[in-house]
């Protein structure tokens, strides 16, 4: 049987009697609240509150009574209370006299308001320049710890260094595999599909070895490290910044920098252009797959295309660019690591902006390239 | 629920945890009486919150039952154990309250949940439980992350209590405070025990916390459990719980324990920490 409440106004001679009966529970406190607030309270007379009839109790039934009693009180009513069961007693007093909280309005975000939303334009364009100033001063910094490293050569950790590479780069190998030989795969059946039109099928080794080799192999490999090592070494330093470890590591008499970052920065910085060879190598292997598969070129007619095709630096265009974007990814990620505040949530916030950083960064850098080399005109 | 009136409302049977090959728990037997407040000790280790987590229903064990208020924890289906989850309050290590919403809306979770009511309503509830935990007014609108950890804990404690639950379980709820917090923690457990008529079940390395509020204590050793009240567990001959409640520490939290007053108002402030 669901539980059910109810209380009766009653108006006698000296006094006006509000009788509570039955369960004043959670369940019925909804239905409770709605009635006691339609009620038309007195004011000045005597109420005598009833409580004989109630049944059950709990806190939101013990909140209503002391509601009700106070809104009487407040209206001038002289209030007594009769008849408390002495098995409810102790909670309705445990809620009387400590359980008065006054609700006070949610706190509402100051950017939902129109001079809000403004503030926050300016708040985060200042935040961003902070931010890259800060950056660049990480940058500074690493890049002092690597010249003090190359003075004494042996206090580089060759074994962190080779644990490093081996993260970043054997183990990144798969994926850079299989993802850049889909892209050749998809590039040569697109290429082919729109040069067939014009009898020029065999432009499409061009796009391939153009494409594959100035921009897609290094940018593609540069986004795929970024999600996966980029986040990572955000998550590593930050997880360490969380255990109080880069504090431990101070005490000990150790830089941070010269044990941390330098092998990772490093690490990538000559991991990243061997990733980008091998990985012009497999995006070329799919597209000439498929240019067999579909076009019916054959590999030496392929390769032989390939060489009329690419000129002296396009190769060279390609993986130049890939240690600029090793030191952008692996400074990045240590940074938002070592901006990790003393809490796990900072740690996931963090390794999504580094990423989200990372990748913006390489791509600007990218098309920076881009500028400068039709400038120099190759 | 038939078993309501009963003056067992948590029965542990058999249960055997493992984690891998490790056993952590072999055979364990305990009954939590109605009203009461059980400690559950034991050394770093040997499972404490791994029962606690049992008991709820977080943590599957490897043998036996759990039953809690008449329903078997392990076998209800997913409707019932809903109903059963709404007869019970957690109060975990640092809270768990959630970050991104402010204590008295942490608070409304579970009212929003289960008992549809007004917003006026919803919030004067809300308020009445952060003033029973003794949380000033003005905590309702914080964030956790604004709150000190002492504060936390009683936020957590008002979650807990949103929705007028029977049985109250606490992970270590005195860890990580400073005694004179710890003693006022313990003595507002004591109070909302008696006001609300909640049965307790509280896992705690906490010396002062047994002495001060636990009517009978679980002391988990040999991956066995001994139940009993403070004065049997004091006459135990077994080895940990000799050296436990007859350590240094043991021995300065039992009531009666004298303090070296360095100076009468020092020795004054420690009293209610060692209150009978």
């Amino acid at each position: 049987m669901p539980p059910s409440a109810t209380f009766v106004a009653a108006a006698e001679p000296d006094a006006l009697v509000l009788r509570a009966e039955g369960d004043w529970l959670l369940a019925t406190a909804a239905e409770l609240d709605r009635r006691l607030r339609a009620l038309d309270l007195p004011s000045g007379r005597q109420v005598l509150l009833d409580l004989a009839g109630i049944e059950r109790l709990d806190t939101a039934g013990a909140w209503l009574l002391k509601r009700t009693d106070a809104e009487l009180a407040a209206r001038g009513n002289a209030v007594a209370v009769a008849n408390v069961r002495a098995s409810l007693a102790p909670l309705l007093d445990q809620v009387w006299t400590h359980g008065a909280g006054t609700p006070l309005p949610h706190p509402v975000p100051a950017h939902h308001t129109l001079a809000g939303f403004v503030a926050r334009i300016g708040e985060v364009t200042l935040h961003l320049a902070r931010r890259a100033y800060s950056i660049l001063g990480f940058a500074g910094l690493v890049v002092v710890t690597f010249l003090e490293l190359l003075r004494h050569p042996r206090r580089l950790r060759l074994p962190a260094l080779v644990s490093q590479m081996e993260q970043v780069g054997v183990n990144a190998l798969p994926i850079v595999g299989l993802l850049s030989f889909l892209i050749g795969v998809v590039f040569a059946y697109q290429g082919a599909d729109q040069l067939r039109r014009f009898g020029a099928e065999i432009y499409t080794v061009n796009l391939l070895g153009i494409a594959i080799l100035r921009e897609l192999g290094v940018l593609l490999t540069a986004i795929i490290i970024a999600g996966r090592s980029g986040s990572a070494f955000t998550a590593q330093i930050g997880t360490m910044q969380v255990n109080e470890e880069i504090d431990a590591l101070r005490t000990l008499g150790l830089d941070p920098i010269e044990v941390l970052v330098v092998p990772r920065v490093l690490g990538l910085a000559l991991t990243l252009p061997l990733l980008a060879v091998y990985a012009d190598f497999m995006g070329l292997l799919g597209g000439c797959l498929m240019s067999w598969a579909s076009l019916g070129i054959l590999i030496p007619t392929f390769l032989e295309q390939l060489r009329s095709a690419i000129g002296e630096w396009t190769f060279w265009v390609g993986i130049i660019k890939a240690p600029f974007f090793a030191v952008v990814i692996s400074l990045v990620g240590c940074y938002e690591g070592f901006n990790v505040a003393r809490s796990a949530d900072s740690v996931g916030r963090l390794t999504t902006q580094s990423v989200v950083e990372s990748i913006f960064i390489v791509i600007v850098a990218d098309a920076a390239f881009s500028i400068m080399f039709s400038m120099l005109h190759i | 629920m038939p078993s309501d009136r009963d003056d067992i409302v948590i029965r542990v049977r058999d249960v055997v945890t493992r984690f891998g090959t490790q056993t952590v728990h072999d055979g364990i037997d305990l009954a939590v009486r109605r009203g009461e407040v059980l400690g559950i000790v034991g050394g770093s280790g040997t499972g404490k919150s791994v029962l606690l987590r049992t008991i709820i229903g977080l943590q599957r064990p490897a043998g036996g039952n759990v039953e809690v208020l008449g329903q078997d924890v392990w076998r209800i289906d997913d409707t019932e154990r809903r109903q059963l989850d709404q007869h019970f309050g957690v109060l975990f290590q640092d809270g768990a309250l959630f970050s991104s919403l402010t204590v008295a809306q942490n608070i409304e979770v579970p009212l929003r949940e289960h008992c549809p009511m007004p917003e006026s309503l919803m919030a004067e509830i809300a308020a009445t439980k952060v003033a029973l935990v003794g949380l000033p007014d003005d905590a309702g609108q914080k964030f956790p992350a604004q709150l000190s950890g002492g504060m936390r804990k009683r936020a957590g404690l008002a979650r807990s209590l949103s929705l007028d639950p029977e049985i109250l379980f606490l992970d270590e709820p005195t860890a990580g405070l400073d005694p004179i917090g710890a003693a006022e923690f313990d003595r507002l457990i004591g109070d909302l025990k008696a006001g609300l008529g909640l049965t307790v079940v509280m896992a705690t390395h906490d010396l002062d916390s047994l002495f001060a509020i636990c009517d009978r204590v679980a002391v988990l050793v040999d991956k066995k459990i001994r139940v009993g009240t403070l004065a049997e567990h004091l006459r135990d001959p077994h080895p940990w719980i000799q050296a436990y409640f007859h350590g240094p520490r043991g021995r300065a939290a039992q009531p009666g324990a004298q303090f070296p007053p360095a100076d009468p108002e020092m020795a004054a402030g420690l009293g209610h920490s060692v209150s009978p």
